[in-house]
């Protein structure tokens, strides 16, 4: 097996993206991607493209080959592949990626993820979300995506005592660090006193708990560790990757307030590199909800069970505490639009690793996690980075 | 939804049918012709089971912002329900204030309209869960004798 390294990225902007389609998105991200790496059109031997939803959002399937054609690839047949794993689509397109080129299949690809959620209302848009979950037997009884984490949170409080307060310091922490990301959806700080009074969603969960429906695009050029020299200084090497599943349905779980898929990725991560917990500088987390921040990082085991909450809202998990977490502001900040929130994470902490990230650079970051999940966690990919 | 892929699933959600498996002696819903605990060897040793319809609330949540289809019942209960027999599920507890549906309740099934395609589509019906009052009277009041009706 090769290493594999990120050799360029790129970003936009989340938010409310009107004046901009799927296909100009995703140039804008792959451009400046390719320009970072400073590879040209010729070097790029495939595509990976992570799409949750253009077929409900805009009723266009087909996405890799509509990316590929619209990045100008198409004269070269360039192999484009989307993969779709609901919120999970973007960490997973990375991974095939980087199981292809440490597989020694190809040199170079182009990873983008790309997302349009405010072409539709926020009805539908939070419909489309829910498809992540079970239609069948969640979305159809009337359980809506908030819905079912709200009974994940329900469940989380009632066996270790995890509080309002709590819920909300992931909230405020993540709106800190984004006043400091000039990408970010919501550039601006908010109390915790704000999110525990916003309006009720699901209870417990309050509207300032969950991440919004963005639209945006982010890419990463990745290549073979062995070549990446001759393109790029800055390199930043993937040293850890992992996958796991778990059942679609919440209600099939043992355990409403565990994710196990999110441990299990996490351990085989850990695994292929032979890094540990304490070896993280810094993490990005599927924040969807407060919650699911709570327990990813009781789950990796960056807090014991059941304390995760209580660290957050002591400071440990901001920027300049013991292990920062979601620097760019996370989904809940950032923004999130599903597709390409996996890239975004991975964006994030390559600018760590490589020392660009401005006011809310962690001081010497040598190692950062990305944890991605889908659905209520039902697939988690996790990749753990190290500069060069 | 598309009236086949509701069509297959009447036994399920009418009556409350899922499987039985012979091997590990354990309950599923919904209806599975393959136990994943069990695997390949529960194929055909799995048997049709009409749950008795009785269970125990799991965690719950008020829905605000309502499903798609559901913005008539908002704020309406979304509940884990733990079937007696063992499986859960997700439903809505109907016929009681929301707020009022904590973890450990009793409930019991009840046949209701689930939604519709549009005003001239078809009608859904399924099963959604109230709070099992009988439970109780049952415990308190065992010699009252059956009304014939």
């Amino acid at each position: 097996m090769r290493d594999v390294s990120i050799i360029g990225i790129g970003i936009t902007k989340f938010g409310e993206l009107w004046d901009k389609s799927l296909r100009q998105l995703g140039l804008e991200t792959g451009l400046a991607a390719i320009n970072d790496a400073g590879i040209t059109s010729k070097d790029i031997d495939a595509l990976y493209i992570g799409n949750m939803a253009a077929g409900s959002t805009l009723q266009q399937e087909h996405v890799s080959a509509l990316m590929a054609d619209y990045c100008g690839l198409t004269s070269q047949n360039i192999p484009a592949t989307r993969v779709e794993a609901a919120s999970a689509s973007g960490g997973l397109a990375v991974r095939q990626a980087y199981m292809a080129i440490a597989g020694g299949f190809i040199d170079i690809a182009v990873v983008g993820g790309a997302e349009k959620m405010t072409d539709v209302s926020d009805t539908e848009s939070s419909y489309t979300v829910s498809m992540g979950s079970d239609e069948q037997w969640e979305s159809k009884a009337g359980a809506t995506f908030a819905s079912l984490h709200a009974m994940i949170a329900q469940s989380h409080m009632a066996e270790y005592g995890t509080s309002r307060e709590e819920m909300s310091a992931v909230s405020a922490k993540n709106h800190y660090h984004a006043s400091m990301n000039p990408m970010a959806q919501f550039p601006f700080a908010l109390s915790v006193e704000a999110v525990s009074n916003s309006g009720m969603v699901s209870s417990p969960l309050r509207m300032l708990d969950c991440a919004p429906n963005s639209d945006g695009a982010a890419a990463v050029v990745l290549c073979a560790t062995e070549k990446a020299k001759k393109y790029k200084k800055k390199t930043v090497k993937i040293i850890g990757s992992g996958q796991a599943s778990d059942t679609l349905s919440l209600h099939h779980r043992k355990h409403l307030n565990q994710m196990p898929a999110i441990k299990v990725a996490a351990k085989r991560a850990f695994k292929s590199c032979g890094k540990k917990v304490r070896d993280l500088d810094l993490i990005e987390i599927h924040d969807n909800f407060t919650i699911s921040e709570i327990i990813a990082l009781e789950e990796i085991g960056v807090f014991k069970r059941g304390k995760a909450a209580a660290n957050i809202l002591k400071g440990e998990t901001r920027l300049g505490g013991k292990i920062p977490v979601n620097t760019s502001g996370g989904l809940k900040a950032r923004g999130h639009a599903p597709g390409a929130t996996g890239i975004a994470q991975i964006v994030e902490i390559v600018q760590q690793l490589r020392g660009e990230a401005g006011d809310r650079q962690v001081e010497g970051a040598k190692i950062g996690m990305v944890e991605n999940h889908g659905g209520t966690a039902a697939t988690a990919v996790i990749h753990i980075l190290e500069s060069e | 939804m598309s009236v086949p892929r509701f069509w297959r699933e009447l036994d399920t959600r009418y009556n409350l049918i899922g499987s039985y498996c012979k091997i590990t002696k354990t309950y599923h819903y919904p209806r599975r012709s393959f136990n994943p605990e069990a695997g390949r060897e529960s194929i055909g040793s799995m048997k049709d089971y009409q749950f008795k319809g009785t269970g125990e609330v799991i965690s719950s949540t008020v829905v605000y912002q309502a499903q798609t289809g559901y913005e008539m019942f908002g704020p309406y209960c979304i509940a884990i329900v733990k079937l007696d027999e063992g499986p859960r599920i997700t439903t809505q507890i109907v016929d009681c204030e929301p707020e009022n549906v904590k973890p450990g309740m009793k409930v019991k099934s009840v046949f209701r309209k689930l939604g519709e395609d549009s005003e001239s589509g078809i009608l859904h019906y399924g099963t959604k869960f109230m709070v099992n009052e009988d439970n109780e009277l049952d415990e308190t009041e065992d010699d009252l004798p059956d009304i014939e009706v």
